[in-house]
């Protein structure tokens, strides 16, 4: 596909996302107390938006995943919520 | 359009998915053991639900020209339950002979814990006792890029697996060349809010070709949709790629790799 292609078939799905993005970020700015680790998470994976490339996707899943290498010694439950907590906090 | 739904979960679907499935051209479809939303509390009733997926769901799918097959396993959500796990894995050899089961899965990991890293091994023990292909089950989300390593890594160390008789399932832009570059298969996981959408995995096809990859739409009781391959083939063939292609991915490339057992025949 050309640019100009993928803009004709991608661009209003993507513009629709990116302006739920920016309305979720509001929303959260809106509320109440205090926020958990997912917010700085995907603070700085909405930063991998501006990077050149063509790994913004890889980069962003990243930024989300356990950066650890060992298995932990208990699984804590059953779920994922989607944003790695951070060291001995599984 | 023909193709094959490689990885659905049809003991949570309505007889009006299986009729939908037919219409828009599935001509077999895998149903790999799995968590059911909440725990099995003895190995008896994992007895019925291979009973069922032995038997029963290849008469509901055949009702509608489908052809139905199975993998067997504990799944990696009730592996951190060794004693459990130890019952389940013995009765699943009295099921291997079963003419639609095609091998052992959904195995793999969920929380990268130690028991379950421990089960992963004694299934991926099983599978090359009884030389079996097996289809593995990526974690979810945050999980997801550690545990496809640590699974690699089990494969790896056990000589005795092919590494082109395991397909790796849920791969998205963070695993995916790691898996192709072990030499196994990889499955795309089309779920509407997390795994992969029909765009990304059209991109992943274009940027790391068409061999050894298949889609799946992995159906189950949460938010799944059962035509998720079709549909992302209408976009496939919006992008322009051509028929052959499609093909390729939706139908020749999961009969390739599940004829390795014998009793996959469509």
């Amino acid at each position: 596909m050309t640019r100009q292609q993928v803009l004709d078939q991608y661009f209003m799905d993507a513009r629709h996302k990116l302006i739920d993005l920016a309305a979720f970020l509001d929303r959260v700015e809106r509320a109440e107390g205090e926020a958990d680790f997912r917010l700085d998470t995907f603070r700085e994976a909405a930063r991998k938006l501006g990077d050149d490339g063509t790994g913004r996707a890889k980069d962003v899943l990243m930024v989300f995943s356990d950066p650890t290498e060992q298995p932990i010694e208990t699984a804590p439950g059953k779920g994922a919520c989607g944003a790695w907590p951070g060291e001995g906090t599984e | 359009m023909k193709f094959i739904e490689p990885h659905a979960h049809m003991v949570s679907r309505t007889t009006d998915d299986y009729a939908d499935m037919a219409t828009a051209g599935c001509v077999a479809l895998c149903e790999p053991a799995f968590w059911a939303g909440f725990d099995r509390s003895s190995a008896d009733g994992f007895r019925d639900y291979f009973r069922q997926l032995t038997e029963y769901e290849p008469r509901r799918a055949a009702m509608f020209g489908i052809k139905h097959f199975t993998w067997l396993c504990i799944n990696p959500k009730e592996s951190e339950d060794l004693a459990l796990a130890k019952d389940v894995l013995a009765i699943i050899p009295e099921f291997m002979d079963c003419p639609n089961v095609l091998g052992i899965g959904e195995i793999g990991l969920n929380k990268n814990s130690r028991n379950e890293v421990k089960v992963l091994e004694q299934h991926v023990d099983l599978a090359a006792q009884h030389d079996q292909l097996i289809l593995v089950h990526t974690p979810h989300l945050e999980d997801k890029h550690k545990g496809t390593r640590l699974i690699l890594d089990v494969l790896k160390n056990d000589s005795r697996i092919k590494p082109e008789r395991v397909m790796i399932d849920h791969v998205e832009e963070h695993t995916i060349g790691m898996v192709l570059d072990s030499g196994h298969w990889g499955g795309m996981t089309l779920y509407p809010e997390s795994k992969c959408s029909p765009a990304r995995a059209i991109d992943m096809i274009e940027r790391f070709g068409s061999e050894r990859l298949w889609w799946d739409a992995a159906c189950d009781w949460g938010p799944s949709v059962p035509l998720a391959v079709p549909r992302t083939a209408v976009e496939m063939r919006k992008r322009g790629h051509d028929e052959a292609l499609i093909q390729k991915v939706i139908l020749e490339n999961p009969q390739q790799f599940l004829s390795q057992c014998d009793r996959f025949q469509i």
